[in-house]
C-alpha cells in the first residue's frame, strides 16, 4: 500500500511517495532526498547529531515517522544560508573552533538556531550548556560550541535590533 | 522494526474505534514508542496516528479554578506557559529537569505518562524479562540493578517509572482523562500506574484501546505554588533519568506547615506518593529535623531490590533536601540547572 507526505523543506513543498510507513524524517532526508548534512549518530535520539527544525522547533528527525510528519515546515543544515552567506550561528562554530571532526556540527548547529529561537538561555553559559545537553561531541567541543552560541545569540540580538536579520 | 498498518484518524471516537483491535497503539510524537520499535521491544501491528487530532494541544482554565492540559501539549509548551509555571512550578522544574530540549519540543503530555521503564533488561532481546514477556522471568534480579526500585517491587520485576513530569503530578493531585468506547472516565493520576505484583506487563489502569485526553490540576495545587520544588539526583548533571527524584511542596501559613505534600521518583514502578510523610509535617514549624522524620515515614516501607540499598538513604536526604528547598521558597526564575542538587541560587524568592 502506498503513503504519501508533503514537507516544506528549506521552503520547498513537495509531496513524497512512501512505500512504507517506516520511513523516519531522517531516513527520508538522507537516504531518499539526498539531503545528508544532516547526520546518523545513535539512530534512538540520544546524541542529537539527526537535530533538524520542524515547524520551528528543534526535534530529533530519527524518532520522527516522516508519514506523521505531513504538512511540516523542515529546515535542515543545507537550508540555513542565506543568500549565500553562512548563518551567523556557523560563522559563530568557525570562528570558535566548536567542532573537530565536525560529525556532530550540523546536529549542533540545528540545536543551537532552535535554542536561540527559543530565547530561554539568555547569555548565561550555565543555560546554554543545560539547552544545548541534547546534542553530543565525542571530540569534546563543548567549550568552544558554548562561546560560538553565545556570540552567535548577540550577532543575532544585535542583528535583530537593526531588523535584517 | 516490525512492519504495520498505519492510520491517521480525525476524530478522538474515530482514534478509539481504531485503537480497539488487539496489536494497536497509539502514535503521538513518538519519542519512546519510535525507540522501543526500533529495538524489536514494541511490535504494534497498527499505529493509530494521534498526533494530528484537534484540540488536544491547549491548556486551560476551568471554571472551577483547576486546569486542563491535553494530551498532545508539548513538553516544553507546558514548562514554558508563564501562567502554567507560576501556578505549578514544581511541574515545571520537573518538565525542564527531563531528557533533553529537543524531545522536550517532540514529547507530549500523554505519551510522558504511557513511557516504559528504561530498565536495561527490558530493552535487551536478549535478557528475561516478565514485563516484555510475562512469565519469561526476570534478569535484572541479580544482574546490574543498582538503580531499581526500592519501593512497591515484587520478585517478578523490580524496574522503576522513568517519568519526572509525573511525580509533582502524584503530589499535586492530579487527574487524569481518559477516553474508550464506554466514553470517558477519570482516574487520580495517583492510580493510574500500577505496581507490578505478578503482572509487571500491565503498568496502568487503560483498557485495550482507552486513551488519554487530558491531565488535570486542581484549583488546590496552585496554593503550594510559593513553596514547590523538584529536586532530581542523576548521574550526570542534565539528559539523565533520575536515580531517585522527590516533588516537594508546602503551603506555610504563619510559619506553621498548613498543608504538605510529597512524592518521589525513580523508585517505584510508579510516582510514589508519600502521604505518611506529608502527614508528619501539617500542623508544625518547617525545620530541618521534622524533614529527617518525614523522610523516615516516607521510606519506611522500602528494601532493597538488588545492589541499591544506598537508594534508601538517598531518597531520605533527598526528601529532606527538596523540603529544605521548597521551604526557603520557589525560585523565580527556575535555576539554569533545574531540579538539580547542584544548581548555584540566584534570582528573588516569590514568598518571603
Amino acid at each position: 500500500m502506498g503513503f504519501s507526505t508533503t514537507l516544506t523543506i528549506n521552503g520547498v513543498t513537495r509531496t513524497i511517495a512512501l512505500d512504507d510507513p517506516r520511513v523516519t524524517l531522517l531516513d527520508l532526508l538522507r537516504e531518499r532526498l539526498d539531503l545528508t548534512g544532516t547526520k546518523k549518530g545513535c539512530d534512538r535520539g540520544q546524541c542529537g547529531a539527526c537535530t533538524v527544525i520542524i515547524d520551528g522547533r528543534r526535534i530529533n528527525s530519527c524518532l520522527a515517522l516522516a508519514i506523521s510528519q505531513d504538512g511540516a515546515d523542515v529546515l535542515t543544515i543545507e537550508g540555513v544560508t542565506r543568500g549565500g552567506r553562512l548563518h551567523p550561528v556557523q560563522e559563530a562554530f568557525i570562528a570558535h573552533d566548536g567542532m573537530q571532526c565536525g560529525f556532530c556540527t550540523p546536529g549542533q548547529i540545528m540545536s543551537a538556531i532552535g535554542l536561540i529561537r527559543e530565547g530561554q538561555a539568555g547569555n548565561d553559559p550555565e543555560r546554554i550548556r543545560e539547552g544545548m545537553s541534547g546534542n553530543l561531541c565525542r571530540c569534546g567541543a563543548y567549550q568552544g560550541i558554548t562561546q560560538a552560541v553565545l556570540e552567535a545569540q548577540k550577532a543575532l540580538d544585535a542583528a535583530s535590533r537593526k531588523e535584517v536579520a | 522494526m516490525k512492519s504495520f498498518e498505519y492510520v491517521r484518524p480525525t476524530t478522538i471516537r474515530e482514534a478509539v474505534a481504531a485503537a480497539a483491535q488487539p496489536g494497536a497503539a497509539y502514535l503521538a510524537a513518538g519519542t519512546n514508542l519510535i525507540d522501543l520499535m526500533k529495538g524489536g521491544v514494541s511490535e504494534p501491528s497498527r499505529l493509530v496516528d494521534i498526533s494530528h487530532l484537534p484540540d488536544l494541544d491547549r491548556i486551560e482554565d476551568l471554571s472551577d479554578g483547576s486546569v486542563r492540559i491535553g494530551a498532545l501539549v508539548r513538553n516544553a509548551d507546558l514548562a514554558n506557559d508563564r501562567d502554567f509555571a507560576r501556578r505549578f512550578p514544581a511541574v515545571a522544574e520537573a518538565l525542564l529537569s527531563g531528557a533533553s530540549a529537543q524531545l522536550r519540543n517532540a514529547a507530549t503530555v500523554g505519551g510522558n505518562l504511557m513511557q516504559r521503564t528504561r530498565c536495561a533488561y527490558f530493552y535487551d532481546m536478549a535478557s528475561a524479562c516478565n514485563k516484555r514477556s510475562q512469565g519469561g522471568g526476570c534478569d535484572a534480579r541479580g544482574g546490574d540493578n543498582r538503580l531499581h526500585a526500592i519501593l512497591g517491587w515484587s520478585e517478578s520485576c523490580i524496574a522503576t517509572h522513568p517519568s519526572d513530569f509525573c511525580v509533582p503530578l502524584a503530589a499535586l493531585d492530579a487527574v487524569v482523562e481518559i477516553e474508550g468506547k464506554a466514553g470517558r472516565r477519570e482516574i487520580p493520576l495517583d492510580m493510574f500506574h500500577r505496581l507490578p505484583s505478578d503482572t509487571p506487563d500491565r503498568e496502568n489502569v487503560l483498557e485495550s484501546g482507552e486513551m488519554i485526553v487530558a491531565v488535570r490540576l486542581p484549583a488546590e495545587a496552585a496554593r503550594f505554588a510559593a513553596h514547590a520544588r523538584y529536586l532530581k539526583v542523576r548521574e550526570r548533571t542534565s539528559y539523565a533519568f533520575a536515580v531517585v527524584s522527590a516533588a516537594a511542596a508546602l503551603c506555610i501559613e504563619a510559619n506553621v506547615i498548613a498543608n504538605a505534600r510529597l512524592a518521589l521518583g525513580g523508585v517505584a514502578s510508579k510516582p510514589w506518593r508519600a502521604r505518611e510523610a506529608e502527614r508528619v509535617l501539617i500542623g508544625t514549624p518547617a525545620d530541618t529535623q521534622l524533614f529527617r522524620r518525614a523522610a523516615e515515614a516516607a521510606l519506611a516501607e522500602a528494601e532493597p531490590s538488588g545492589d541499591n540499598a544506598f537508594k534508601i538513604e538517598l531518597a531520605r536526604r533527598v526528601v529532606v533536601r527538596a523540603f529544605a528547598l521548597a521551604a526557603a521558597g520557589t525560585p523565580e526564575p527556575l535555576p539554569a540547572l533545574p531540579g538539580s542538587p547542584f544548581a548555584a541560587f540566584s534570582g528573588v524568592l516569590t514568598h518571603v
